[in-house]
């Protein structure tokens, strides 16, 4: 962790889950307003927190809503107010609250809300995949990514400063992965109360609908004349969050020692393979690789981080070497070549000219196991494309072909 | 807080010149009357407004027709919207950002399609959970903004675009939703019945439902010119005509009991007067077995809050 920065933070070692990791950052920022709903496998984070409010551990107004619909539109209410807001779901409940992800970041509220992944109907399914949060990618919403607990805890923390920059002023989703991250136990480093709130900060909203002496109208209707420039102000604020991040990560790493980046590289200076892979699988990969560079293979993987803004440059620049790229989808797009990080990766190879072969491994969907056995099998894919100059090639790992209708 | 005309007609106008709205439209009336009734009262508002007529007349971009805090959503939502800015509110305040003792409450409004239909949901969740706001519901009985469609609170009868009066089917074969009962049944301490006409009774009922602390309900008849298909005019003496025809009971409901208004008529009149300039009725007007039918909701309604009001 140390990477030869020495933490000027104190540090408390708890053994926590990666709900709790993030109800954790809710108790020590103290947002102003919690609304959330209920729903598997976020649940255990709302429920943490409002055993927080109840015990008075934090100044936060919870409103238990009667939908995630109502969770962020009571958010967007909040926030509008010149509020810290906060909220969380997963799966069918982000869903359910699309409509609304799309204003709150048009309406540019620095929201911050965890997102368990899970994935979506039908049929009903309850575990980890990343097709909830994927559905969501291109509204205009900051996405952070996590390996494990740990992860959370840090994702949660920056995600403030980055929402609530002046000039960026978007909300920011923390994903992890369900049950995997969201109700497994590691242990997590968490900082002093005050560490957080000093970094973390106050939020100054430019403007809120509670100044009754300079009332303002909030949420109008834009005609044609007017509409097309608030989406391209959005953009622009997407693509100023670039420099923001970059500034935010320094920082967080001069205070704690801690380094994040927008893709986190491991072994890929020379590797001619090279894996992509987002929350809580990298673990696996890492192990893989260690395991295949031992027998000699030039492999490496990259996880994903910051996957909106996706800058895809930072990317190139961590894979000199490669040949071709393994991509890994925990989310299945249909009716179109391949799937979400697949297609970012591989417009943005095409736009930088670069000519790496690429194939999109689709994994996990529906808590599906991704065990190591199952990246040996897909290195020794990967390897085998390469030679035979195979790309673009969609392949479905642990697929079980006999369960398949026509 | 009692108010004549003349302090009224002094009053600087919260709602201005320049809104969209069709030319005498309820909708406006019934927004200036709440105005009226928020500064009489010395309370503040915020406002949350549903999507709908109101909403995209008074708020294009650059423009607004509101002086007080206004925030728009989405459709189904404005309740959930209020009750984040309420506890915002409390929440800024305890914390000492916000500083001044100025008394507030928190109002959403929608029209019928956002209060009885797509937003009843996240209606029912606001007033269960007890946030001190004020809901209003203005109620012109279709989906006017989008072109006169069938809503839940449409009358029996009616001819809307998505339930026509045609050879076959009359129209809307079902009655009117009573969303007064399901707030009530939410255990708030207020809510009220008004209309636009009764300007006075409005403003009283409205300046309670601003003061009494925690969750209040008005719904209002607003006439719509065109979803009525009625002359430009008459939305004022339309809904005189429904509470003079017993087709729009003023009631309020104050901690357990209702109260009948005085505004109520002595003696009801013919229900022809409300409907016979309205051209959403002109074919139910020539069916006698139907309009006996619709009489008889109209009185069996009447006849039920009067009953809880305890009025013989």
């Amino acid at each position: 962790m140390s990477d030869g920065v020495v933490s000027k933070v104190s540090v408390v070692r708890k053994a926590l889950t990666g709900a709790q990791a993030a109800a954790e950052v809710m108790r020590q920022v103290e947002p102003d307003v919690v609304a959330a709903y209920p729903i598997t496998p976020q649940t255990p984070i709302v429920q943490e927190f409002a055993q927080f409010v109840a015990d008075g551990l934090v100044n936060t107004e919870m409103i238990q809503v009667e939908s995630e619909h109502s969770a962020l539109s009571a958010v967007v209410g909040a926030a509008m107010s010149g509020a810290r807001a906060m909220t969380a779901t997963s799966s069918q409940g982000l869903a359910l609250m699309w409509e609304v992800v799309a204003i709150a970041s048009s309406m540019r509220l620095p929201i911050v809300m965890n997102i368990v992944n899970r994935a979506i109907s039908a049929p009903l399914n309850i575990h980890c995949d990343h097709s909830d949060a994927m559905a969501i990618r291109d509204l205009g919403w900051i996405m952070l990514f996590s390996e494990n607990p740990q992860e959370v805890y840090h994702n949660n923390i920056v995600a403030f400063r980055i929402g609530e920059h002046p000039d960026v002023f978007l909300p920011v989703a923390v994903n992890q992965d369900g049950f995997i991250t969201s109700h497994c136990v590691e242990a997590v480093d968490v900082f002093e109360d005050s560490f957080v709130k000093n970094f973390v900060g106050e939020y100054k909203a430019p403007y809120n609908i509670l100044d009754f002496d300079n009332p303002i109208s909030a949420g109008e209707w834009a005609m044609p004349s007017h509409y097309f420039e608030f989406r391209v102000d959005m953009k622009k604020a997407m693509d100023r969050s670039v420099g923001v991040i970059e500034k935010v990560f320094e920082e967080f790493y001069k205070e704690t020692g801690v380094k994040m980046d927008f893709f986190e590289a491991y072994k890929t200076e020379d590797a001619e393979i090279v894996f992509v892979v987002m929350n809580s699988t990298a673990g696996t990969i890492r192990y893989v690789v260690d395991k295949l560079r031992e027998k000699g293979k030039k492999v490496g993987v990259i996880k994903v981080r910051v996957y909106r803004p996706f800058v895809v440059e930072k990317f190139l620049e961590l894979i000199p070497s490669a040949k071709f790229i393994a991509v890994m989808d925990r989310a299945l797009s249909i009716g179109t070549t391949g799937s979400p990080l697949y297609q970012d990766i591989t417009s943005g190879l095409f736009a930088n000219k670069r000519i790496v072969l690429v194939n999109d491994y689709i994994y996990g969907l529906g808590g599906r196991d991704f065990t190591d056995d199952d990246a040996y099998e897909m290195y020794e894919h990967a390897e085998y494309s390469l030679k035979e100059g195979i790309s673009g090639q969609i392949v479905y790992v642990g697929l079980n072909p006999n369960l398949l209708g026509r | 807080m009692a108010i004549n005309l003349k302090q009224i007609a002094g009053m600087e106008a919260a709602y201005v010149k320049g809104h969209r709205m069709c030319a005498g439209c309820g909708v406006a009336v019934f927004v200036r009357e709440l105005f009226i009734a928020s500064k009489t009262a010395g309370v503040d508002v915020v406002i949350a407004n549903a999507t709908g007529c109101l909403e995209v007349t008074s708020s294009v971009y650059p423009e607004s027709a509101w002086k007080y805090p206004w925030l728009h959503v989405a459709f189904e939502n404005a309740p959930a919207a209020i009750s984040g800015v309420e506890r915002a509110y409390y929440a800024l305040k305890a914390k000492g950002k916000i500083k001044d003792d100025r008394k507030v409450k928190f109002v959403a409004i929608g029209g019928d399609g956002a209060s009885f239909d797509i937003g009843l949901q996240s209606l029912s969740g606001a007033l269960e959970r007890g946030h001190n706001i004020l809901y209003i519901a203005y109620d012109n009985e279709a989906y006017m903004n989008t072109g006169y469609q069938r809503s839940s609170a449409t009358p029996l009868y009616a001819d809307t675009t998505t339930a026509p009066f045609g050879k076959k089917i009359p129209g809307k074969t079902q009655t009117r939703k009573d969303l007064f009962a399901i707030a009530v049944a939410h255990g708030i301490p207020y809510a009220a019945t008004v209309s636009i006409y009764h300007w006075n009774d409005l403003i009283t009922k409205i300046q309670k439902a601003l003061t009494v602390e925690g969750p209040t309900f008005i719904l209002s008849l607003t006439p719509c010119i065109p979803g009525w298909n009625m002359p430009v005019g008459d939305a004022v003496s339309l809904a005189k005509a429904a509470v003079e025809t017993g087709y729009w009971p003023l009631v309020e409901y104050e901690n357990g009991v209702y109260k009948w208004s005085s505004a109520n008529p002595k003696q009801l009149k013919p229900i022809e007067e409300f409907l016979a300039s309205q051209k959403r009725f002109a074919k139910l007007l020539k069916n006698p077995e139907l309009l006996e039918k619709f009489k008889q909701d109209v009185i069996s309604n009447y006849e039920k809050y009067k009953k809880l009001c305890g009025v013989a």
